[in-house]
Parts: structure tokens; C-alpha cells; sequence
């Protein structure tokens, strides 16, 4: 890729005050660097990822509305996680971690397991425990 | 307190924090420099292991084999420390800071404050350098951002100690020694071997074998998965390849500029030759990303862009088996 060729697409990363960095040949056929304000075809992909993300955390909200899962579910995809990732944040096994998803056994948690998730969430106990999927 | 400390924006995050606490030290070494005598560029696909909800895919080795190879090769001590207590995390680096040195981390990224949202997964491979405290802030030398940042202790030990697959565990770098000579030539030919060997190792997951057990499963993908999931998979795979300047082309890109400054340090003009093609593989790298880009804006024929890539993606295998194949005889 030439210097000139260095995409300008104004992306994610350059939204946020940044930009990247490239290595490209200068009109000698020298490498250099150039920055990148963002690639098209990156934040297509980026952009797409986000709306499955999204797609997966509207699931989850009405599975908590629906009395089908517990809010921890619906902070586990908010927070970009899954249950091995959320087992390794808390320290239960992940099969407890699976359990706690049912509503009927989140009810039963005591406040000091509550906490695990909540800090896990940076969500007081009190928000995890009273979303309803609103 | 602030210590006597360049930033400099890099391509990559490890590449870069080598490359600026090895200038601080007093050894000018350049980010391809890095990349290459670390053996950077590398490929491997892990269909059992899940990243983000798709097949897991890295276009580098595991974290710290970088620096680790760079120093075995140029005869450098980097001092490495981990942590189990939190607090001890913290005293061994504001003790560095006092002592004027400044220090690489590990951290993971999602919760780094400065990092743009879409940027921001569990992904705990991530480096930086802390150069200094204010005001109990820490500053910050993030190698992929233009600016200097600030973290405060409760945002720093958070990073340090995110959870999951390839957990820092405070993670601490620096290095502690520089050797007066340097046998570049030395190092520079026994880092283009190990690339080569392991780009075309006789591993089905590794190097250009990889790529091409990858592209076999693309073409299946719609079948197997479903078009909706086969999108998402498609996306994360792009997502790694080009995120941060990294990966695919990026990667190609930087070993390019290896090989030309590497060819004019040691005076070998064949690098240089291979270094344009390199360049020209870099950018089929960056069409193969356009083209996969298209599946998300024109929906139709799904079945014929999933050919087209996992061809394309054989073609690139083919080209890099020639490719280092002919580097492995040039040095």
C-alpha cells in the first residue's frame, strides 16, 4: 500500500480523538508511516458485530421480562460476556453460574453472592436484583 | 511525578511498547525492527476454542513471545513480574516509577476508558507503559493511541487484573539490560527462519496450513451454521485481522518494512526484493477484507461470497508458501 492509498474513512477509533497507524511506501518505495482516521471496510465489520451485540442483550431483556432467565443473564450480554468469563469474575463453577441464570434460584441468592455479580456488573446489588427487563 | 518518557503511536500494542522502552533505555530500535526480530508475524486457528461467541483465530504468537524472542536474540534482560495480591501489583510499580523506570503492563481492554466502545472486549493481550503518577493519576503511554492518557489506581488495577483467557495477573515488564554489542546480522537471520518454520510448520492449525484449514471451513460456514451466525463468524474474523493495524495486511505491512530496513542493515538486497512482495501479498490481504466487508452490504448470492473468499483466502495461503519458502533461502 502507497502512503497516498492509507484509508481516511473516518472510523470508531478516530471518533474517540485517536487515529492509527499504518506502514506504507513513500513515492521511492520506502517505508514510512502514515495515519488512518479509519477504514471503511473495518467499520463495517465493527459495525456489525455491535448490532449482533445488541441483538443478543434485546434476547436476554425480554428473556428477563419473561421470567425465562435471571438478570444475570441480561448483565452478562450487556457486559460482553459469557459464562466462563463470568464463572472466572466471580469464582463459582460455572455450572452455578448456569443455575444462577434460572429466576427461581437467583431468587434464593443471599446478598454476599448477589455482591460477586453485582461487582462483576458495576451494579449495586439492588439494580441487579430488582431488573425486571424494563 | 513524571519520568523522562517519549510516547510514540505504534501499529501494534506489544511491538510498540518494546520499541519505546527500549529507545528510553538508550537502544533505537524501530517498531518493524521489533515486530521482526521478535518473530511477530505469525497464524493460527483454533475452531474448538470459542472468542467472542466465533472460532478462535490469532494472527500472533501468545502475548510476550514477541519481546522475549527480541530479547533472547539482541541478548537483552527484561525482568517479567505477576501478581496475586492486588496491592502488591501497585507497590512493586509506583517503586519502579520512584526508582525512574518505566514499566510495560499487560491489561486487558474492556475496561479502559479511553478505548471506543466497538474496541472494547474482553481481551486481556492488550500493553501499555505507566511513565509517571500526578495527583494519584497514572500517565499512561498506550502505544496504539496519538495521545497520552491518565488512569486512575482503581482504573489501572481493574486492567491489570481483568479475568478470563490470557488473565495479566499484573503483569510487569521492563528491561534491565542492554548489551553493548549487538550481532544484528545474527539475530536478524535466525528470527527470519523461525517465521518461516512456523508459517509453513506441518501443524494443521499453524501458519499457511491454517489459512487453508480456514478457508475450507468459510466455505462451509452458511451451510453449517446458518447465514446469520456465518456473518457474525465472518465479522470477528475480519475484526482480528484488521483491528488496530493488525493481523492481516497490517501485519504483512509491518514485516515489509522489516525486511526492507533489515536488508539495508546487514546489506542484504534479496530481503529488500522479497520486502515488495510481502507488500503485495499485505494488500490481497486488505481486498480479501473489502471483499468480506461486502457481505454485510449486499445480501444476496451468500453462497457464492463465501466461495469467493475461501478461494481467495487458498490463494493467499499459496502465495505465502512460496513467499517464505523463497525468505528461507535468502537468508
Amino acid at each position: 500500500m502507497k502512503k497516498s492509498e492509507v484509508p481516511q474513512d473516518n472510523g470508531r477509533v478516530f471518533e474517540k480523538g485517536s487515529r492509527e497507524l499504518y506502514y506504507a511506501l513513500d513515492e521511492d518505495g520506502q517505508y514510512t508511516t502514515q495515519l488512518s482516521t479509519g477504514w471503511d471496510a473495518k467499520t463495517v465489520v465493527q459495525d456489525q458485530t455491535m448490532l449482533v451485540l445488541q441483538e443478543r442483550i434485546d434476547k436476554a431483556q425480554q428473556d428477563v421480562r419473561d421470567g425465562l432467565v435471571s438478570p444475570i443473564v441480561y448483565f452478562m450480554e450487556l457486559r460482553r460476556m459469557d459464562w466462563q468469563l463470568l464463572s472466572d469474575y466471580t469464582g463459582f463453577w460455572k455450572w452455578r453460574v448456569r443455575r444462577h441464570a434460572k429466576p427461581s434460584v437467583f431468587h434464593k441468592l443471599n446478598d454476599r453472592m448477589l455482591a460477586k455479580y453485582a461487582d462483576t456488573f458495576d451494579i449495586s446489588i439492588e439494580e441487579l436484583r430488582n431488573y425486571k427487563g424494563d | 511525578m513524571q519520568l523522562n518518557f517519549e510516547h510514540q503511536i505504534t501499529a501494534h500494542c506489544e511491538n510498540g511498547v518494546a520499541s519505546n522502552l527500549l529507545k528510553n533505555k538508550g537502544l533505537p530500535i524501530s517498531e518493524p525492527m521489533v515486530f521482526g526480530i521478535g518473530s511477530g508475524l505469525f497464524y493460527v486457528y483454533l475452531p474448538f476454542l470459542k472468542v467472542n461467541h466465533a472460532p478462535g483465530l490469532s494472527y500472533r504468537p501468545a502475548p510476550g513471545w514477541i519481546f522475549n524472542r527480541l530479547a533472547k536474540r539482541l541478548g537483552l534482560k527484561i525482568k517479567r513480574l505477576k501478581f496475586s495480591d492486588k496491592k502488591k501489583a501497585q507497590q512493586a510499580l509506583d517503586e519502579n516509577l520512584a526508582n525512574n523506570i518505566p514499566s510495560g503492563l499487560q491489561v486487558g481492554v474492556y475496561h479502559l476508558p479511553y478505548f471506543p466502545e466497538d474496541y472494547r472486549f474482553h481481551f486481556n493481550a492488550h500493553n501499555l507503559v505507566v511513565y509517571g503518577k500526578e495527583n494519584g493519576n497514572y500517565l499512561i503511554s498506550d502505544p496504539t493511541m496519538e495521545e497520552v492518557h491518565t488512569l486512575t489506581e482503581a482504573e489501572l488495577e481493574k486492567v491489570r487484573f481483568a479475568k478470563g483467557v490470557l488473565a495479566p495477573k499484573g503483569h510487569m515488564y521492563y528491561p534491565i539490560y542492554i548489551p553493548a554489542e549487538i550481532d544484528w546480522e545474527k539475530a536478524i537471520t535466525k528470527a527470519i527462519k523461525k517465521t518461516c518454520s512456523d508459517m509453513l510448520a506441518p501443524v494443521p492449525i499453524i501458519g499457511v496450513r491454517g489459512m487453508r484449514m480456514v478457508a475450507r471451513a468459510i466455505r462451509n460456514w452458511p451451510k453449517k451454521v446458518g447465514v446469520k451466525k456465518a456473518n457474525y463468524y465472518l465479522a470477528q474474523m475480519v475484526r482480528m485481522q484488521e483491528e488496530i493495524g493488525t493481523g492481516g495486511g497490517g501485519f504483512r505491512y509491518i514485516y515489509s518494512a522489516f525486511l526492507q530496513e533489515a536488508g539495508q542493515k546487514i546489506n542484504k538486497p534479496a530481503l529488500t526484493v522479497l520486502s515488495q512482495e510481502m507488500t503485495n501479498i499485505g494488500d490481497l490481504w486488505r481486498d480479501f477484507a473489502v471483499a468480506a466487508s461486502r457481505v454485510y452490504k449486499n445480501r444476496s448470492n451468500q453462497d457464492d461470497v463465501y466461495n469467493k473468499l475461501s478461494n481467495d483466502l487458498l490463494h493467499l495461503a499459496d502465495l505465502e508458501e512460496a513467499f517464505f519458502k523463497k525468505l528461507r533461502k535468502a537468508v
